[in-house]
This record gives C-alpha cells, sequence and structure tokens, in this order.
C-alpha cells in the first residue's frame, strides 16, 4: 500500500505541549523528595586536590552533604565501555582539566545548593599544563579506529599522490583550521537520579540515548542492567553533547545513593563549557592538484585535531575527501594531539563540517587559480562511485543539486563581483555538502488496543526534530490508521531498543523498525481475522484485504482492528520487529548530498560580514515530513553561518581555561545575521540505504556552509580566510 | 549565590538610607546585577530595590535632554526628542543588548554596569578589579576584548557601555543623590580610569543614588551619529564603536567643522571621549582626510596587546565612518 501520511509536512504533534511549557524537560521532572546537587569545579587545568574545605558548607542549614573525592562512594567500576567517554566522578585527586567537577554539594533547595557551593573552598596545586596545539604538535599520534569515523583507519592512500601532485597543471597546498566549538544546546544538561532499593535506579536525563546511559549506569554502580532504568521524554538540543554519559549522570546517582534522597544535579551554562564535551580544534592541509581542465589529479588530506589527555576523541576531518571527488591519487591521514583539555566529542557532522570546510574551500582555490568556474570544476571530477571504496553509490543526486541549487540560486560565476552603491562588496559563493548514511540496530513494538488505536514504542529520543510526529507517520502507514489513531512514545529504557540518536540515524534506524513493527501488526490483525469465525473476514485470502483507517476490507466485507481485538479476549495485539544493517548493505557507499550557494555583503572599511542569502539543495533519501525537514535543513545552515562567523571556544593559553563561558560571550548567529534561508530537497527512492529509505538530514545542513561563506568572502574582497570564525578583524 | 536580604525602597531618601549600608546594592533592572550575582563576582548581603521610585521621566528642556535614572534604554532610544536631538544616543541605545535586555535596563543601571572583562567574570581567575592586589589574568591573556586605551598595570578592562560613549561625547552631567545630599557629575569624570586602584570604578560614595541624567542637545548633538563594530549582527559588545558628532558651517561647497565630538567605545578603560582630536577636526573641512588625521592623533597614544592590536585600526577606521555619516547629516 502507498504511505498517504508519511511525507506530509505535518505540524509536530508535541508542538503545543512546547509552547505552552506542559512538555517537562528533563530539569523540570517533579520528584517528591527531591534534593538539589550543585557542581564546584576546578580551576586549573592540570593538578592535584590538596584540599577541600567543606567545614562552613556542611554548616549551611539545609545542606545533606557535600561530597568529594575523600568522602564520595567508591563505584565499583569505573572503566569506560566501548564508544564511550572517560569521566570525572570523585573517585581520585586529579584535575585533569580546567572547569572539571571536584565537588558536589546537595541540600533540600536549590539555592542552599548554590549557596553552599560559593562557601565550599578548593586548595590545588597546579602542574604545568597546556591548551595550545603547537605545543604538542610534535606528540601528535595516529589514533585506533574510532566508530565516530566509521571504523576506518586513520590513514588511507591510493595511487600516487606525489605524483598526481607533480604532474598537476595546477596546485593547492594550504593548511585551514577550525577552532573549538561548544554545542550549546539551549537545554542544559540535566539529571535526577532516584534510587528505589540499594540496586534499583531510576534515571531522568537529559540524554541522545537512554540505552547508553543505563549501560554506564549499571556498569560504574556494577547492577544487572535490568535494574536501570532512564527516561528522557523531551530533549531541547542535543548536537552530540548529549550522546554519551558525562561525569554529571554518574554524580547525580552517586550523591542520590550517598544522601538517601533523589537528587536533580542540572549543569550551569558556564559548566556546559568543558565537561560535557565540544568541537575539538582542527589544523588540516590540503594538496590538490588537477590538470589544466580542471580534472583532480591530487588530492591529499591531513588532519590533526586536539583531545584530552586521558581519552581519544579523533575528529574524522579527512574522512570527507575519501568519498568527495573522482580523483585516481589521494591520501587522508589524521592524527591525534593530547591537551589538558577536556576531552572533545561529536558534535553536529563531526568530520564533515571541519573536514568540508578544509577541502571546500580548497577546492574553491583550485578553481581560482585555474580561473574556472567553481561549480564547473567539481563536476570535471564527479565522483560517479565511491572513490575510495570502489562501491556504487546506493543513490546519489548531487548532480542535480547543484543544478537545482544554480537555478534557484541564479548563479553566474564572476571572478569579482561589482561593489554596491553603497560601496559594500558583495561576492558570491558555493560548496558541496554531504554527510554519511548511518543506519543501527533499532526494535519497536507495534500494540493494537482493544479501542481500535495503536500504540508504537522504541526506545528512541527525539532531541526536538520531530522524532514523535514522523513515527507516527509511518506508524501510522504502516499498520493501516489515521495519524489520529496512533499513538507513538519514546524515550524510555524499558522500551524496545533503539541506537542513540545521534549521526542523523534516528529517522533511518527507528523509522525501519517502526515501519516492520507496523506492518507485522497489521499482518497479524489481518491473519487473525480470516481466521476468525466470528470474523465477517473468515476465509479470505490475507493478500486480498485492504487496510483502510482501521478497517479490513474483503470480498465487499469489512471487519476492524478494534473488532479482531475485542474477539480474542480484549487483550492487546502485539508485534515486535527489528532492523538494522545487513550484508547486502555493505555493498553500497552510503551518503546523502548536497549543494549550498551563498551571497555575502562585506563592509570594506570595517570587516562586517552579512550572509545576505544562502540556498542549500539536499538529497537525503526520503523525506519523512517536509516540514520539519526543511526545519532541520533550516537549523543545520544556521549552524553553518555560526561555524563560519561566529562561533568559537576561547581559552586562555596560560591558565588553560575556556573564556567564552557563556551566551553573550561565545556566540551564536542572532537574528540578525540570518537573512534569507532557503532549504529545498530533492527526494530520492533508495531501496538499499534501509527499509524506510531515509538518509537522516540532522546534520548535513552544516556541512559546506562555512566553506560556501568563505568562498563568497573571498570572492567579495580578494581575502582567503582559512582560519575559521571569520570575524572583522580578519579582513581589515 | 549567595543569600541575601531585600527591600523595596519607597522613597529616594529611604533608598539612599538603605544603600549606605555595608555590603548593599541597588537594584534597578537587574540585568548587570543579577548576572554577576548569579556568577558569585557581586555577594551583596542587602538588595535594595529602587525599580519602582518614580524616577522614569524623560524630559526634553530647551537646551537639554533630562533622563530620569529609571527611564529604561527602551524608552530613551524610542524617544522622539532623543532621536531628533541626539541621534547618537538613540543608536547607541539600540545597538546594545538585546530587546528584552533594553526593555528592563534603565540609564543608571547602564551608567552603573560593570565590565565584561571575562577575568572579572570568573571567579577562578585573577583579577585586581574584584579582588584588589590579587593580580590580573588579563593582561597577559585572552586580551580580544580588552582596552587599548586608559589601562594600567593592574587592569585593562574595557568599559562595556554604548550609551555612555554617547553621552561622554556630548558633555552629559550626572545627578546624585547621598547621605550628604545633591550633586551633579560630568560623565567623562563619572568612570575612573583604573590606574592603581581598578576596584574603584565609580565617582560615587556609598549610598549615592543617580537620580537623573542631563545631556546640553547641541547643534553638534542634532547631527551625531553612533558607528559601532561587533562580532555578529546584533547583541554583542563592541569591539569598537564611535559616538561622533559636527557642527558645520559654510556653504555645501566649503564647509567647516565649527565644532566637533568624539568618543570611543570598547577601546578604553572608560567611555573614551577625545577633547584633542575634536580640537584637531574644528577648522578643518569634514573629509575623509581630516578624520583619519584626527583619528590617527586619538590612538596614537594607544597600547595593544596581542589579541587586540586590529582594534587600533579598526577604531581608527570606525571614527572615519561615523565622522563621515555624521558629516552627511541623518
Ligand atoms: C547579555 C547582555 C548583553 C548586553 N549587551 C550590551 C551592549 O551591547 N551594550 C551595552 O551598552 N550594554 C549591554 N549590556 C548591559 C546592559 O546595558 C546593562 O546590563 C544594563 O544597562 C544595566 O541596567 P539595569 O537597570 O538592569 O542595572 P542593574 O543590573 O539593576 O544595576 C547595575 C548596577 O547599577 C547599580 N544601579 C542601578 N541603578 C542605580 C541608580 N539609580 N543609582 C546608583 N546605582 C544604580 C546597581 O546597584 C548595579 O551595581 C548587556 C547585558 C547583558 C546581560
Amino acid at each position: 500500500m502507498k504511505p498517504t501520511i508519511t511525507g506530509q509536512p505535518l505540524a509536530r504533534i508535541d508542538g503545543h505541549a512546547k509552547v505552552t511549557g506542559a512538555a517537562r524537560y528533563s530539569a523540570e521532572v517533579q520528584i517528591s523528595g527531591v534534593a538539589y546537587g550543585v557542581l564546584v569545579t576546578s580551576a586549573c587545568a592540570r593538578g592535584r586536590i590538596l584540599a577541600i574545605e567543606t567545614n562552613d558548607a556542611e554548616r549551611e542549614p539545609g545542606v545533606l552533604a557535600v561530597i568529594t573525592p575523600k568522602n564520595a562512594l567508591r563505584l565499583p567500576d569505573t572503566k569506560v565501555p566501548e564508544n564511550d567517554r572517560v569521566v570525572q566522578v570523585l573517585q581520585d585527586d586529579r584535575i585533569v582539566y580546567s572547569n572539571q567537577p571536584v565537588a558536589l554539594v546537595v541540600a533540600e533547595t536549590l539555592e542552599g545548593a548554590m549557596h553552599a557551593a560559593l562557601l565550599v573552598k578548593v586548595h590545588e596545586e597546579k602542574e604545568p599544563a597546556t591548551v595550545r596545539l603547537d605545543d604538542e604538535i610534535k606528540n601528535a599520534f595516529e589514533p585506533e579506529p574510532q566508530s565516530a569515523s566509521g571504523k576506518k583507519s586513520a590513514d588511507q592512500v591510493r595511487g600516487d599522490p606525489a605524483r598526481g601532485l607533480r604532474e598537476a597543471a595546477m596546485r593547492i597546498d594550504e593548511t585551514y583550521q577550525t577552532p573549538y566549538e561548544t554545542h550549546n544546546p539551549l537545554e542544559p544538561h540535566a539529571t535526577t537520579a532516584v534510587w528505589n532499593g540499594p540496586d534499583r535506579l531510576t534515571v531522568y536525563d537529559a540524554t541522545q540515548g537512554v540505552f547508553g546511559v543505563r549501560k554506564k549506569l549499571a556498569k560504574m554502580f556494577a547492577l544487572p542492567t535490568g535494574n536501570v532504568r532512564v527516561l528522557t521524554k523531551f530533549v531541547g538540543g542535543g548536537f552530540g553533547c548529549k550522546g554519551t554519559p558525562w561525569s554529571h549522570v554518574i554524580l547525580a546517582a552517586l550523591a542520590a545513593k550517598q544522601v538517601g534522597r533523589p537528587v536533580k544535579l542540572v549543569l550551569t551554562r558556564p559548566q556546559m563549557f568543558g565537561m560535557v564535551g565540544g568541537r575539538p580544534l582542527t589544523r588540516q592541509r590540503l594538496s590538490v592538484g588537477a590538470n589544466k581542465q580542471g580534472k583532480l589529479t591530487a588530492l591529499r588530506h591531513e588532519s590533526v585535531s586536539t583531545t584530552s589527555r586521558f581519552d581519544d576523541f579523533l575528529e574524522p576531518a579527512a574522512s570527507v575527501s575519501r568519498h568527495s571527488y573522482a580523483c585516481e591519487n589521494m591520501a587522508t591521514s589524521h592524527r591525534l594531539v593530547r591537551l589538558d583539555i577536556a576531552t572533545p566529542t561529536y558534535m553536529r557532522a563531526p568530520g564533515e563540517a571541519t573536514g568540508g570546510f578544509a577541502l571546500e574551500s580548497a577546492i574553491d582555490e583550485l578553481a581560482h587559480a585555474l580561473k574556472m568556474d567553481p561549480l564547473a570544476l567539481r563536476l570535471a571530477s564527479y565522483a560517479e562511485t565511491d572513490p575510495t571504496e570502489d562501491k556504487p553509490f546506493s543513490s546519489k543526486s548531487l548532480r542535480k543539486c547543484y543544478a537545482e541549487g544554480a537555478r534557484r540560486f541564479g548563479w553566474a560565476w564572476n571572478k569579482r563581483s561589482p561593489a554596491r552603491a553603497d560601496g559594500m562588496l558583495v561576492g558570491v559563493g558555493m560548496a558541496t555538502s554531504s554527510y554519511p548514511a548511518y543506519f543501527s540496530k533499532a526494535e519497536a513494538l507495534a500494540r493494537m488496543l482493544p479501542d481500535g488505536t495503536a500504540l508504537v514504542t522504541s526506545g528512541a529520543v527525539d532531541l526536538g526534530g520531530g522524532t514523535y510526529t514522523v513515527m507516527s507517520q509511518v506508524a501510522a502507514d504502516a499498520i493501516g490508521l489515521p495519524m489520529d489513531r496512533v499513538r507513538f512514545d519514546l524515550g524510555d529504557s524499558e522500551m524496545p531498543e533503539a541506537p542513540r540518536s545521534g549521526g542523523s540515524q534516528t529517522a533511518a534506524s527507528c523509522a525501519s523498525a517502526v515501519l516492520l513493527a507496523g506492518r507485522a501488526l497489521r499482518d497479524k490483525l489481518v491473519r487473525m481475522a480470516v481466521a476468525d469465525a466470528g470474523s465477517p473476514l473468515l476465509g479470505a485470502r490475507p493478500d486480498e484485504v485492504l487496510i483502510e483507517n482501521g478497517r479490513m476490507t474483503a470480498n465487499g466485507r469489512t471487519d476492524s482492528f478494534a473488532d479482531v481485538v475485542k474477539r480474542a479476549g480484549g487483550a492487546p495485539v502485539e508485534e515486535r520487529a527489528r532492523a538494522g544493517p545487513d550484508e547486502a548493505r555493505k555493498k553500497w557507499s552510503l551518503h546523502s548530498f548536497g549543494a549550498q550557494f551563498v551571497e555575502v555583503l562585506v563592509d570594506p572599511d570595517l570587516g562586517h560580514v552579512r550572509v545576505k542569502r544562502l540556498v542549500g539543495v539536499f538529497a537525503g533519501g526520503r523525506i519523512l515530513n517536509a516540514r520539519l525537514a526543511r526545519s532541520q535543513l533550516m537549523g543545520g545552515m544556521v549552524w553553518g553561518i555560526g561555524m563560519a562567523l561566529h562561533e568559537e571556544t576561547v581559552y586562555d593559553e596560560k591558565i588553560g581555561r575556556i573564556m567564552t563561558r557563556d551566551l553573550a560571550d561565545y556566540h551564536v548567529p542572532a537574528h540578525a545575521d540570518v537573512q534569507v534561508i532557503e532549504p529545498y530537497f530533492i527526494e530520492e527512492e533508495d531501496v538499499h540505504v534501509d527499509p524506510a529509505g531515509v538518509k537522516g538530514i540532522g546534520e548535513i545542513g552544516i556541512t559546506g556552509t562555512a566553506a560556501a561563506i568563505a568562498n563568497a568572502v573571498f570572492n567579495a574582497t580578494g581575502k582567503r580566510v582559512r582560519s575559521l570564525p571569520i570575524t572583522p578583524d580578519k579582513l581589515l | 549565590m549567595r543569600h541575601f536580604t531585600f527591600e523595596r525602597a519607597k522613597s529616594v531618601d529611604e533608598a539612599v538610607k538603605g544603600g549606605a549600608q555595608p555590603e548593599a546594592a541597588f537594584l534597578a533592572g537587574g540585568t548587570s546585577l543579577v548576572d554577576l550575582m548569579k556568577l558569585e563576582v557581586l555577594t551583596p548581603l542587602r538588595i535594595v530595590d529602587v525599580s519602582r521610585l518614580d524616577l522614569q521621566k524623560i524630559e526634553a528642556r530647551t537646551g537639554g535632554l533630562v533622563l530620569g535614572a529609571l527611564a529604561t534604554n527602551t524608552d530613551v532610544a524610542l524617544h522622539p526628542e532623543v532621536r531628533r536631538r541626539l541621534p547618537a544616543l538613540a543608536e547607541a541605545l539600540l545597538s546594545g543588548a538585546s530587546p528584552q535586555l533594553r526593555n528592563a535596563a534603565t540609564v543608571g543601571g547602564n551608567l552603573l554596569q560593570r565590565t565584561r572583562c571575562a577575568y572579572f567574570r570568573d571567579l577562578a581567575t585573577l583579577c585586581n578589579k574584584r579582588t584588589p592586589r590579587s593580580g590580573c589574568d588579563a593582561l597577559e591573556g585572552w586580551t580580544r576584548m580588552h582596552a587599548i586605551l586608559g589601562g594600567s598595570n593592574q587592569c585593562i578592562a574595557a568599559h562595556p557601555s554604548d550609551m555612555c560613549v554617547a553621552l561622554a561625547a556630548f558633555d552629559a552631567r550626572v545627578k546624585v543623590r547621598g547621605p550628604q545630599g545633591e550633586r551633579e557629575i560630568a560623565l567623562t569624570d563619572f568612570h575612573l580610569l583604573p590606574e592603581q586602584h581598578p576596584d574603584r570604578e565609580f565617582a560615587l560614595s556609598p549610598g549615592e543614588l543617580v537620580i537623573s541624567v542631563f545631556v546640553p542637545t547641541t547643534a553638534a548633538a542634532a547631527r551625531s551619529r553612533y558607528v559601532k563594530v561587533r562580532d555578529r549582527a546584533s547583541y554583542a559588545f563592541a569591539l569598537v564603536s564611535c559616538a561622533a558628532g559636527l557642527e558645520l558651517s559654510g556653504g555645501t561647497s566649503g564647509r567647516i567643522i565649527r565644532e566637533a565630538r568624539v568618543a570611543l567605545g570598547g577601546v578604553g578603560t572608560k567611555p573614551w571621549r577625545s577633547i584633542e582630536a575634536e580640537r584637531a577636526l574644528a577648522g578643518q573641512p569634514p573629509t575623509k582626510d581630516s578624520f583619519r588625521k584626527a583619528a590617527e592623533l586619538l590612538l596614537a597614544g594607544a597600547q595593544p596587546r596581542r589579541d587586540n592590536a586590529f582594534k587600533v585600526e579598526l577604531a581608527k577606521r570606525t571614527m572615519v565612518r561615523a565622522l563621515t555619516l555624521a558629516a552627511e547629516g541623518a
């Protein structure tokens, strides 16, 4: 049956609850008897806690505990599960980055805990530390393959890049840098931990994945996994920094155990700079060669990124070069540098956002050197198959994206656009967007209730992108019900397992499971009906039964889902299904693609850049809900503007501390920075990517944007900015 | 946040009495005070809420404007007489903060807002302004937002206000009332240079309450503009800003500057009025050339650091732009 609800641009079903405040986020969960935790954090970047004076704080009325490494419960197991981060949970006196948790005050009220936290005096012994890449780059090392880069090895070579460069008619060899960035979702990290007896733990957490949190808590407190329950009904943005459980999650549970009360722990905005990750700094060298026609002869992409002293996070920045252009001679490499910083983590389009800036800037530089239209240069090396893996793309509509983007934007390449009458310089630029299509194991449970409505569940998380809505749409079509008779629920580790919402994989993974579970439920109900002596459909062939709005029809006779359930005794009828990648999927290279075109105005004297218009055309498989998908892409593109012009987490290099710790100092685009943004889709039918045909669109919007803007700034000013963000001083 | 007591003043006298108590602070819009209390940079024991006092009025008199201490930044910015007689002030206010903040922020609070120096705002760092004689991490630290004029070996924190830059350029005077009675302070004397006491920022004694600000509205004020350069299009503190006003004489062909007013923001440890640059402009034609010369003069003594060296050139260009716009007339 053809889906009729999936794809419709429906408004999000939780929209009303959100704007009226009825939607409860993790910090707003009401638990009786809850106590409040406030963290105290370190000042220095590396050292030891000599002593913590807690007397004054402990004497304050209402203070239940001041937990420090001295008196904190010892956790049975602090080893880190795979794909997870090392945490600092008051188990020793080491300080390994600035703003690290060193104590936790628990009190009857939030105000009391805040006041008492101010009275805690931490004495630190500082040790030499550095947060400067240049100080440690000599110790750069080759990281182990990581899941963030699809478990690919750090280095890959194909052909003979040195020769390709030698033989090129034109070469570009430049270094690009992207700064530290911090996710800054609007909703702060928040955890409420409730122990029900000595070995049962329930946690309400602002997380992108309830199962990851469950696993980590179970491990650290040595509990059977089934004894830990994690809930997350609404998330106010994650972008990666809620992808893994960080220190505060464990500390909330630890504190709750220690004081024998439920404990709520919410990070302040300044505390969100460091201990919950951020985008690492990258320095990337691009050596690109082309023949006179602009066909690439060599592409070398070497990336160095930063990580902490105690944990490896790899920003896979050079990976984007592995799939982007047809080129015989290619080399990509990744190195990590350890600094006295907190461990970075995935941040919206890890790898592609940073790597795309370098690659797509270099391509533009090459086009400029060859006096070629940068779009024509990209087409000259269009990759029909994946150039590294020698595999076909499961689907690739980039050519269409380029053409449609150029048409909508009115792309006409000039070496230099003329200035406006008011003196403002005008520039245009473009870049390619891409992001891998991830798909992970997911399960869903579909239940038909006796009233003829369905309840479908999967323990995914809705980061705000609209998972509740699109899963309801998919379920409605799969089962054969109208939207208002399907309820989709998520965000609970007691539900069937779904992957964490990261890597733009929730739509693909969860929708596939929901689709399969919904269909299985529908088929089961049909089978029950045709075998049921009480059904008008008794004896009909299942494949001749038509389903619409919860009614089954065959040979002019009808039955309803509700009646089938009632006749069977009234207990809900349910089916569970699991979706996940299979062997066949490995035959394909799987990516979303897109193209972005931008017009900027630059004040020639004062250096201010304004993005006047940003047009993006994206192909991300099937679009489950055009309205929500548009918002995702638009949000990604706004992030791209921020990456290009504003965002930078600044460290004081002497004291090793982040100095931009609020949203006044850490700039993201303000409304006035965002003028016209036009996201469009090219719909794709992709039967290889996953059962739902979805590639994911949560991240691709930010990829390529910064390069397109930097390229437009060059077009306007003749100045090539290779280090983001492009602030006024860089254009003076 | 430290616990505190809260009292709402019913009269100016009551406010002054409360404000003179140890560790007291006046609360107006709260946008600066409460922010710093949450960061625990300010830990007053006693909050004296003055926000309900009858000091909201904006009066247009002959010769000048009187801005009540509790007039909101929005009300001042949108006042038709302010826009007409002192456009630079309206522009300065509208370029600051966000609409929500401007609706709460007051004239008095804006005058007394504290620096945005990231070190001042972070208890884990050394700051002479927060704790006298403790040291300053900013001097060798991240100085992109810091001052290049008026700094000392104790402090280089930039003054953050836009409003005060416009007021400084146009000879505003601040009326205050304290336990000793009422007095007037020139705006350019109201903010103190850090010198050896960066913790002393204002020429106010304990308990002194700002009542109003008077700005003479001259011909140069009527032909004034404010230009602000920042890292995003809105809702950011100035990298550099400039309030400029010109009184011109002569016809369109042979115009001469009779009187000039210039003050810079974002670059000074206080709102940076330059009488020297103003004198250099007087008698000159209103051309880019004269503007640039005056700008060179103003910034001759600048002391940039690693991260804010760009401000020297940017300040000159911003000043030229503001004067050019003023010369063109609004
Ligand atoms: C995120 C953010 C961005 C901002 N951006 C800008 C910007 O771009 N440009 C800019 O100029 N400003 C900016 N500001 C600062 C803003 O202008 C000030 O916070 C505001 O003007 C303070 O006014 P208030 O009434 O809220 O003061 P309050 O916070 O109430 O008080 C501030 C100080 O003044 C004292 N005080 C208040 N009234 C009186 C009085 N009548 N007499 C004596 N003392 C008094 C208080 O005791 C306190 O010490 C920004 C602020 C924030 C939070």
